[in-house]
């Protein structure tokens, strides 16, 4: 049975967390992230979980590596600086295929930039932000109910391909306070078995080593070639998009995240001008969803195509590589915290579109 | 006819990669002697660090987790408490632990958590070929400190031991050397002590174990002891430093 609440994005995802598994957390303070370290401070605790706060976001991303090593469903959040200082934990965690979960409420950058929302991580999140060959599960929700929604099923995800399943957020996200539906407390039981967990029982034959380290050059161009695959069969089943109005598209708007939404709102102020837009909304940034924006680039009816983003440009470079440059792709972005409404993008469209 | 000797459980069949002379294979004995006193079988994890000992999943018998470099008393944290019923223990070296990762066990030791800490200090980068390290004494020579380490230059040694004794939440902090016979039976007593702490719940416990590294010293492994024993124990008195 549903239940509705008001919650602030932070608290619905920290809560949709626990109510997924989660029952390890460890993080450090940074804005605009607190209320999920503040939350699971003493939610997890109610449900014989434990929270941790770490000396810094070093330890607690190595806190995690450690929990989910040992088999526990475990989490960490932070925003941009810290999730640059967790890089080096991530790319161990995905070396020993480790599933868990990390939060990035995205602010403005680079360096220690501003506080106010922004998707200027899009590369570090989607191209492997650590050293290595590499690759997450980058969700990147639109509201507070996607957040939960994408949240509550993220360690089935994480376990199925044993690799860290990214929540990528940004400040707008984790600060809106909307009705969200809850869904139940997922029984800790019913997870699958992870024989490859150090559960302490192991001695001998049946003794499990969590480790990234493969001395041999051979061994580990198989391990990558392994990873490979479990990138591509992610890919296939875990693409996700959302399509708005885009059957007889004209102009095709592009966005994720929050300003996916912001955008939504635009294609249908243009619609009421008599301008046929429509909307392409990856919810999955990485796997990027290839096969639809291949699609949008071979539709007859689509002259040009937008991509909208809070960053100096980084989410179009996929927009034009999957829709293989078929069609003009213009940018429009703010950056610095800045975030444009339905409007500016209406108005930036009418001026320098077609 | 009775054993009266044999390779503790704890450790593997296979052979080590550690140089003539290094001390990190008595200390794995000890280590795997100590869970084997205190009845871990079934209910240990074990940290290897990165470093000489990087390997050291290879050679405990047990549930091991490979952390990356200092960052083994945080990943020791993350599986005490998911499983708060195991014997978890870090191992690390001076590089490891009083250098990249000196954050991550002042706060360990801050937070009293329940897990053993096996320090190997042997005043040297091993794995990297003998570069300075936080606890490479004054005068004595390394590869980035090729005249002798000067404190104007290079800053000072690092007491770790001394350190984490100030701390309130440590249950048990002693240094110990494996230099000769009786101090590796002192060592023993000490490693044992540091794992039944934890067995007991008494909270976090941490053996500093002065060592020898012939190569990277440049000198025989006879040589090697005599200069823990002496120009070493000097710096790193002996003793315990915190016992609750």
């Amino acid at each position: 049975m549903a239940e509705k609440k008001l919650m602030k994005g932070n608290e619905a995802i920290a809560e949709a967390a626990i109510r997924g598994g989660c029952r390890f957390y460890a993080g450090y303070p940074i804005t605009p992230q607190n209320e999920i370290p503040e939350y699971m401070s003493w939610r997890l605790n109610e449900v014989g979980g434990h929270f941790v706060q770490a000396e810094s976001e070093i330890a607690a991303i190595n806190m995690v590596y450690g929990s989910a090593g040992a088999g526990g469903r475990a989490m960490t959040s932070s925003s941009s600086p810290g999730i640059s200082l967790k890089q080096e934990g991530i790319s161990y965690i995905c070396g020993a295929e480790l599933p868990c979960v990390i939060v990035n409420m995205v602010r403005s950058g680079p360096g220690l930039g501003g506080i106010q929302p922004a998707q200027c991580d899009y590369f570090q999140a989607v191209k492997g932000g650590g050293h290595g060959d590499y690759r997450m599960l980058v969700y990147a929700p639109n509201s507070v109910q996607e957040c939960v929604n994408l949240m509550y099923d993220a360690y089935d995800k994480a376990e199925k391909y044993r690799l860290p399943v990214m929540m990528l957020g940004d400040g707008m996200l984790g600060q809106i306070m909307e009705a969200v539906e809850l869904p139940p407390m997922k029984d800790p039981k019913t997870f699958p078995k992870k024989p490859w967990a150090t559960t302490g029982e192991g001695i001998g034959k049946t003794r499990r080593i969590i480790n990234s380290l493969y001395i041999v050059p051979d061994e580990l161009e198989a391990m990558n070639k392994k990873l490979q695959k479990v990138y591509d069969e992610m890919a296939a089943n875990e693409t996700m998009v959302e399509e708005y109005k885009l059957d007889d598209a004209e102009i095709v708007l592009t966005a994720y995240g929050t300003v996916g939404r912001i955008v939504k709102s635009s294609v249908d102020l243009l619609r009421e001008k008599g301008i046929k837009a429509g909307l392409i909304r990856p919810i999955t940034v990485y796997p990027f969803p290839k096969d639809a924006f291949k699609r949008v680039g071979e539709m007859p009816c689509v002259k040009e195509i937008v991509a909208v983003e809070l960053s100096t440009g980084q989410y179009i470079e996929d927009v034009k590589l999957y829709t293989e440059c078929r069609k003009p792709v213009k940018f429009y972005g703010r950056s610095g915290g800045n975030v444009m409404s339905p409007e500016d993008v209406v108005d930036f469209v009418l001026k320098e579109v077609k | 006819m009775s054993i009266v000797f044999q390779k503790p459980k704890f450790l593997t069949d296979a052979p080590t990669h550690y140089c003539p002379g290094c001390s990190h294979g008595i200390v794995h004995r000890l280590v795997a002697e100590a869970l084997e006193a205190v009845g871990a079988e079934g209910h240990v994890v074990g940290v290897a660090p990165v470093g000489c000992a990087v390997f050291a999943y290879n050679y405990f018998n047990c549930d091991m987790q490979e952390a990356a470099h200092g960052r083994a008393p945080a990943v020791a944290t993350g599986i005490k408490y998911t499983n708060p019923d195991n014997i978890v223990f870090a191992y690390q070296g001076d590089g490891d632990l009083a250098s990249i990762g000196l954050a991550e066990i002042v706060h360990a030791a801050a937070r009293g958590v329940n897990i053993t800490v096996i320090f190997i200090n042997n005043a040297i980068y091993g794995m990297t070929g003998g570069q300075m390290a936080p606890t490479t004494l004054l005068g004595q020579k390394a590869t980035t400190c090729i005249y002798g380490r000067d404190a104007m230059l290079n800053g000072n040694p690092i007491k770790v031991s001394e350190m984490l004794a100030t701390l309130d939440g440590p249950s048990y902090v002693e240094r110990v050397s494996v230099a000769d016979v009786p101090n590796i039976k002192k060592a023993k007593k000490a490693i044992e002590k540091a794992f039944r702490n934890q067995a007991e719940g008494k909270g976090f416990s941490f053996v500093e174990v002065l060592c020898a590294c012939p190569t990277n010293w440049h000198m025989t492994p006879l040589q090697a002891v005599e200069y823990v024993k002496g120009d070493m124990t000097k710096i790193f008195p002996l003793g315990v430093f915190k016992e609750v």
